[in-house]
């Protein structure tokens, strides 16, 4: 049907103005963490994106950086979207798909940052000097901030935890959440649903609630778990993998619902006909049902990835500072603040927490929308 | 399927929920009636200094941990009934400020002061975020297919970004004389300090929920466009309703189920606001109830976390949470008796 040429101007315009406003906030704290603290907390906007100040004491970009930096990015974009699943796809061992992904994406990011970062600022600096005019800074720009962030502040290490963490959650969470979906979605008795209606239950219970019930135990499971388990019984206070199994168990609820539906789509009579040629339930879910769950699986392992990625909450309260992830990590830098440059440390901090989470958009969209829905079309 | 296999399948989660999730509720429960602290005893120390003639000598009373043979403090723990409930929600001071029905003598106690911010702020962004999810949608559906894919990939990033951080990122343009604080002073042509008070962190905080939650509905509700029945459209369009009546008695009603659903779960989520909290840091103003629990359970200067007080405030909030599920979980029961789920 079609629309009146005024209401369609307008639904534009609004449409128009949601997109700004959705990534405005996002893009300027990136054009924010690339500047000195004079500019990027100045009160005109085209200081912020062109910063005169970080310019003044040298730092910036000229139009051969520009124009080389661009066609980097544009190289290495077009590689990783052509060539890579090619390359990926020949050499990745049979069935460890995901392990060559994980491979290829950690290279080609290391080999960017050491060519974006290491080679190509000695060279084009090399050359500026020869070509006059075009060799010439125009724009302010620096990567001082992301340097004092990882290098300085050693947030790899928060990284590094993160990663720890998170995957950790992912694989557990996904391995005890399918077995768990797959016997909800087939057993049709009571019990059944009261397990899925307490779980609905958990699923709305404040994080701190939960936590206020761990810390006790977690500091003193030492002397508690003393008469279990010896002399060897741990502090689970400030284990990485006590924070993993506890993430995995707030996101149960949550990750048993949405892989029900999942397997709600798949026709019961695939495994009936795997029972009939003598399969066993569990052969039937692992040889004959799981080969066409992968979709839902991907989709349910993504919502486990943010919750555990995005965790402020339980990692900042049960992990101390050694191994504490880059969420909670955070909040030491711009609690800090006492001075500007402090502020900028943080935005960039703030920025490389997000770059990976963009990227996840990038390559997912289509099962983040489908994740979205599964749970709210079933209703 | 027996109930053998049944349970092999479901044994790993429903142990896990059981133990990290059923095990601590109840320890909280226990928790909040006890409370546990460590035992200090007097004991007077003389200590001197040499003078001229004589010393100097001063008694002095102090108080010091028990210790026991380890060397580690002794604590007791003791059954303080609803003790640190009465702590927490301080019925004194509230009677108090009921009784001069003074606003800003209530507001000054903790407890309530975070329940009227989180239940202002969880009825508050509710209609904002259906409002603006199913608008985006409409829009959305009428705009050229081709750029559908590059809008939805634009508007799912405020989902996805770490809450923390996307409360940072609104803050930090409004921070010192950010350039929206700019843009504000110009237009208003006045200054302005936007944390300097509670009401405009309470303003940034919302506009942020808003930004954070709305693709979320945007979303569901496309997806829920996508399946509108055209007859019944065409129909109405003979029936000479207009684009409005179309919307309000066609649209509306179809989508109505997934704005039930959205709405539960925003009303969930809303109501343990807490990384605004930390995003903002409003602790000086503004205060939600799950932050009340998170602050007591953060060591404080001599490094104890007042536990049972955690656990009062925690039990409190989940009232508020049982409140809020009763109607999804009657809906749920009805949905099951007709076999539906």
């Amino acid at each position: 049907m079609r629309l009146p040429i005024g209401l369609r101007i307008g639904s534009s315009a609004f449409l128009a103005a949601w997109c700004f406003i959705a990534a405005f906030p996002i893009f300027w704290i990136a054009v924010m963490s690339f500047k000195e603290p004079v500019d990027s907390f100045a009160s005109n906007p085209l200081h912020v994106v062109f910063g005169p100040s970080t310019l003044e004491s040298g730092k910036g970009l000229s139009i051969l950086d520009i124009v080389v930096g661009i066609a980097a990015l544009y190289a290495i974009f077009k590689f990783s979207t052509s060539r890579l699943p090619a390359l990926v796809d020949r050499y990745s061992p049979f069935g460890l798909r995901v392990a060559g992904w994980a491979v290829a994406a950690a290279a080609v990011g290391l080999i960017s940052v050491v060519a974006l970062f290491g080679v190509l600022p000695p060279v084009l600096s090399a050359v500026e000097g020869v070509l006059g005019p075009l060799g010439r800074p125009v724009i302010g720009l620096t990567a001082e901030h992301y340097e004092a962030v990882w290098v300085k502040h050693e947030f790899y290490r928060n990284f590094l935890n993160s990663i720890y963490v998170t995957s950790g959650v992912v694989v557990v969470s996904l391995t005890v959440g399918t077995l768990a979906g797959y016997g909800l979605a087939r057993s049709g008795s009571n019990l059944a649903f009261w397990i899925l209606v307490v779980a609905l239950v958990f699923r709305a219970l404040p994080h701190s609630v939960l936590v206020a019930g761990y810390l006790p135990f977690f500091i003193g499971s030492a002397e508690i778990l003393e008469p279990l388990l010896g002399e060897s019984a741990p502090t689970l206070y400030g284990q990485p993998l006590a924070v993993i199994a506890v993430l995995v168990s707030i996101n149960q609820p949550f990750t048993i619902w949405m892989l029900r539906s999942f397997f709600q789509n798949i026709p019961a009579e695939l495994d009936e006909a795997a029972r009939v040629d003598g399969c066993t339930h569990f052969q039937a879910f692992r040889w004959v049902i799981m080969p066409v769950m992968w979709p839902g699986v991907i989709t349910t392992g993504l919502f486990s990835f943010l919750l555990a990625y995005n965790d402020f909450l339980v990692t900042s309260l049960l992990l101390d500072a050694s191994n504490q992830t880059m969420v909670p990590a955070i909040a030491g830098f711009f609690n800090r603040e006492t001075t500007t440059t402090d502020q900028v440390e943080a935005v960039a901090a703030a920025v490389s927490i997000t770059a990976p989470l963009f990227l996840l958009v990038m390559v997912f969209q289509r099962q983040i929308v489908s994740g979205l829905t599964a749970g709210a079309v079933k209703g | 399927m027996k109930f053998r296999t049944f349970a092999a399948f479901v044994g790993p989660s429903v142990a896990l929920m059981i133990l990290f999730i059923a095990m601590p509720l109840a320890s909280v429960f226990v928790q909040s009636f006890q409370v546990t602290r460590v035992i200090y005893e007097e004991i007077e120390v003389e200590s001197c200094t040499p003078g001229f003639v004589a010393q100097t000598c001063v008694t002095e009373t102090r108080l010091q941990p028990v210790v026991d043979d380890q060397g580690d403090m002794v604590v007791e723990t003791e059954f303080v009934g609803f003790g640190s409930y009465i702590n927490v929600l301080e019925p004194d001071r509230l009677a108090e400020a009921l009784g001069e029905a003074s606003w800003s003598r209530l507001m000054g106690i903790d407890f309530w002061k975070a329940l009227r911010f989180t239940l202002t702020f969880t009825l508050v962004t509710l209609p904002l975020v259906l409002g603006t999810g199913l608008a985006i949608a409409l829009a959305v559906n009428s705009v050229a297919r081709s750029i559908r894919g590059q809008v939805i990939f634009v508007s799912l990033l405020p989902f996805i970004i770490t809450p923390v951080i996307g409360a940072l990122s609104i803050r930090w343009l409004f921070i010192g004389d950010g350039i929206l604080t700019a843009l504000l002073e110009w237009a208003l042509d006045r200054d302005i300090a936007m944390f300097a008070q509670a009401w405009t962190i309470e303003l940034m905080m919302l506009i942020y929920r808003v930004w954070h939650v709305a693709p979320f509905a945007f979303v569901v509700f496309y997806a829920g466009l996508q399946t509108v029945n055209s007859d019944t459209l065409e129909s109405a369009v003979v029936d000479g309703a207009s684009r409005f009546e179309r919307l309000r008695y066609v649209i509306v009603p179809h989508l109505m189920p997934l704005i039930v659903f959205v709405a539960l779960i925003h009303l969930m989520d809303a109501y343990r606001v807490f990384e605004e909290i930390v995003g903002f840091s409003s602790q000086a103003h503004v205060i939600s109830l799950q932050w009340l629990t998170y602050d007591l359970l953060t060591p404080d200067q001599s490094g104890s976390r007042s536990i049972s007080r955690a656990s009062a405030s925690a039990m409190l909030t989940m009232v508020g949470i049982v409140i809020l599920l009763v109607p999804l979980l009657r809906k749920t029961w009805r949905d099951h008796r007709l076999g539906r789920i």
